[in-house]
């Protein structure tokens, strides 16, 4: 593999958050602190590859997560939910890198994509409105570990459970699943936004480009 | 100054739901975009040439799989050449036979079938389906989960279910790898409160027909279809994959059918500009043209979308129509949560439930809607009682009956008695004598004693690994004294050899006779003939516990 200067960048850039986000096999609880607070800043740095280190979990998000929309579908900032799902990685001792999918925006296919490409085999897909799917990488692409798919009903507190969820599975456990919460009243309130959402966010979509690989930069 | 009436409106449950406006380049639109086909069709040789405005050359994939398989072809272009407005009008005439309507129906194309159905009401469309619908009888069918996963309550609830009339039950699965749990808690279930309900495993498609294959379920239902490429392959998926699953299930005697509705395209941002009607016109075509005697469709899960635009609701009735245009099951939704307003949701479901349809709804809620894990229901458990009085109040058989109280207690104890034996005998986790009535007296899981879901989940796993089928679980029911439970479920194991239930809107008596739309096609033609409700039906739908008899006041 030819090494040019992005790729030196991203190797950099993941000693360095190897550094900040080990926290040693404690459970203490880390406030998202490896990532900064303001808006998502990602940079693509070039095709994302499978990793190989069984500690990591692979996040991969929708083409509009961070670009065209900065909050989930009730509001919630991207930048805490990203946030959050690390902090639960950070607490079970995990590491994490970021890949988006432009091939397809649909949250099964993007999380079983992270999961393909992720060192543990574990990955997390999450659109930008919110819905999120653990995967884990030999279960068909239809298929996961656990799955949110109403995106207005998760809140902060659900994105962190998940994080360690994640965690948990990536280290070989079997972690009792997140509850799931049900708000039958979601559909009606928010299904046809949701709808319209979906349309802008395939309207980025490329089949023919392949996942690339981010660098969440600090600001 | 702000006005108290709109004040007062603005707090209406009307008002929380979600409304947007047409965007028709998009396809956000129910019925009618610019963008839809004009109908054609050219037939060279037996082979279509030219299908809604496209030549062979042009077709995707949908075209060709539709245009090779989907068609009648023998009368195809004169079918089309006939005016939409006169076929609309033999579709209500009582005076034209579905026998006869069948003929040119199914030689249509996809645009010409969405453009006949354009040309009515409402009220024609429920004429129509008065007389298109397949079977000759109405059923139902239910909804039976809940948010816990809770194996003793789902085979509770799916008793009672079953004894309230359901003729088909449906789980699904908060945790996907819980599914064999969830599929034997209400097989065991159905098979108490009623003998010969048929019941399924909504799960990613793999795990379903597993669990079809090893008996532990006697139908499948979420085959799922879509109007574009693009979806199709979003969903790694081709019009030939799903047919090869149809003939999977078929090939051990499994009933199925293909879900497929409006706004499933324009929700997953591959609508091409196209009507939802249209689209959902091309899934009933790919459906039929697979060989699935059925369907389930009225937008289903997608409901919120249509329901958001100017006449959603009747593209829905549409859909269903058109289902039953192409002589397939119908299986016609009515199912998941789409508004706030108890008087949308009324007005939406009179339109499959005075008619009827081969299954009302697909399912209804058998279980309070905090429960429902299709994301809730249009109909619950909390609504019985309103179901029932409809049906008295019109006298119109929705497929449910009223029941005693008694009567439901003591289903829900057997059945939950009854799983605690098959979990002992299997060596799966233990329920409890706590956990057995308490499913007994519950509304829903907020009334359940947690249970350990991690030894649930693995010993689930362990089930599918073991390769635990229907007859252990009949074996295992017989060892523990439940032998009625137990013929049962060997009854409907040995249904699969026959294969009767195969045909078109098959569902069974308690005796286990197929009821269908081949011995029991339905021969509407006007006033006092197709499905009339008898006396016997209509002293179980009237006899609700809460009418005052005069005797005693």
């Amino acid at each position: 593999m030819p090494i040019d200067e992005k790729t030196i960048q991203s190797i950099i850039a993941e000693v360095m958050r190897e550094f900040g986000a080990a926290p040693g096999g404690s459970a203490t609880p880390a406030a998202g602190a490896s990532i900064p607070p303001g808006e998502l800043s990602f940079t693509e740095v070039g095709t994302a590859s499978r990793g190989t280190r069984p500690e990591e979990v692979v996040i991969g998000l929708s083409p509009a997560f961070g670009t065209k929309q900065q909050a989930t579908i009730i509001g919630i900032p991207l930048n805490q939910v990203i946030r959050e799902v690390c902090a639960g990685l950070e607490e079970e001792g995990l590491t994490y890198r970021f890949v988006r999918s432009y091939a397809t925006a649909d949250v099964g296919f993007i999380a079983h994509e992270a999961a393909r490409l992720s060192g543990s085999g574990i990955g997390i897909g999450i659109q930008s409105r919110g819905t999120t799917v653990i995967h884990q990488r030999d279960l068909p692409p239809l298929s996961n570990l656990e799955l949110f798919s109403q995106s207005p009903l998760i809140d902060l507190e659900t994105f962190r459970a998940i994080g360690k969820n994640a965690g948990k599975y990536a280290k070989g456990e079997q972690p009792s699943p997140v509850p799931v919460r049900n708000d039958q009243m979601a559909r009606p309130k928010f299904q046809a936004i949701a709808a319209l959402w979906h349309i802008k966010e395939t309207q980025l979509c490329d089949p023919d480009k392949k996942t690339v690989e981010l660098r969440l930069d600090q600001r | 100054m702000k006005s108290k009436r709109f004040e007062a409106l603005a707090a209406r449950p009307v008002n929380q739901d979600g409304f947007v406006t047409e965007w028709p380049e998009v396809g956000f639109i129910a019925m009618e975009s610019p963008n839809d086909p004009a109908p054609s069709i050219k037939v060279k040789d037996g082979v279509v040439v030219e299908l809604d405005g496209k030549l062979r050359s042009q077709f995707d994939m949908l075209d060709t799989f539709i245009a090779d398989y989907g068609i009648r072809l023998e009368n195809a272009e004169q079918v089309c050449a006939m005016d939409s407005l006169q076929l609309a009008r033999m579709l209500v005439d009582i005076n034209v036979a579905r026998s006869e309507v069948v003929k040119l129906t199914t030689a249509m194309t996809p645009a010409k079938i969405t453009e006949v159905v354009g040309r009515m009401t409402v009220l024609e469309m429920m004429m129509a389906v008065t007389k298109m619908r397949a079977r000759k009888s109405p059923a139902n069918q239910a909804h039976v989960t809940n948010v816990k996963d809770n194996p003793v309550q789902l085979a509770a609830d799916a008793a009672e279910a079953a004894l309230r009339g359901f003729a088909e039950v449906e789980t699904t699965v908060g945790v996907a790898r819980i599914a064999p749990f969830n599929a034997l808690s209400i097989l065991v279930g159905s098979q108490v409160g009623r003998p010969g309900v048929l019941t399924q495993c909504a799960v990613e498609e793999a795990t379903e027909l597993q669990l079809g294959m090893r008996g532990l379920t006697a139908y499948a239902e979420t085959v799922s279809v879509y109007g574009t490429e693009a979806v199709f392959m979003d969903g790694d998926d081709t019009p030939w994959s799903k047919a090869f699953l149809a003939s999977c299930y078929a090939s051990r005697g499994l009933k199925m059918r293909f879900t497929s509705g409006t706004g499933s395209e324009v929700q997953m941002g591959y609508a091409e500009g196209k009507s939802m009607l249209y689209l959902e016109a091309r899934c009933q075509y790919v459906t039929k043209a697979a060989g699935s005697q059925g369907t389930q469709n009225g937008s289903v899960s997608c409901v919120g979308v249509p329901a958001a635009v100017p006449g959603g609701i009747r593209a829905i009735l549409a859909e269903n129509l058109i289902a039953m245009m192409l002589d397939l099951e119908c299986a016609s939704s009515n199912d998941q949560t789409f508004t706030h307003s108890d008087l949308r949701r009324v007005a939406r479901s009179l339109m499959q439930f005075v008619p009827g349809t081969d299954f009302i709804c697909s399912g209804y809620g058998a279980v309070p809607n905090y429960d429902n894990l299709f994301a809730g229901s249009n109909w619950d458990a909390d609504d019985f009682d309103d179901w029932n009085i409809i049906q008295r109040d019109l006298k119109i058989d929705g497929g449910l009956i009223p029941i005693q109280e008694d009567a439901a207690v003591a289903v829900r104890n057997k059945a939950a008695r009854a799983l605690q034996a098959v979990f002992r005998e299997l060596g799966l986790t233990d329920i409890t004598d706590a956990e057995v009535e308490a499913a007994t007296y519950a509304h829903g899981s907020q009334d359940m004693p947690p249970r350990n879901m991690v030894e649930d989940l693995k010993a689930a796993g362990e089930m599918l690994k073991r390769e635990i089928t229907g007859a252990d679980v009949a074996k295992a029911l017989s060892r523990a004294g439940f032998e009625d439970v137990a013929t049962s479920i060997v009854t409907l194991l040995k249904q699969r050899t026959a294969g009767d239930y195969l045909q078109t809107s098959a569902i069974f008596d308690s005796d286990f006779h197929v009821i269908s739309a081949v011995n029991e096609p339905n021969d509407y033609a006007g006033p006092q003939t197709g499905y009339q409700i008898s006396d016997e039906r209509w002293a179980l739908l009237k006899n609700i516990r809460q009418a005052v008899s005069p005797e005693s006041i």
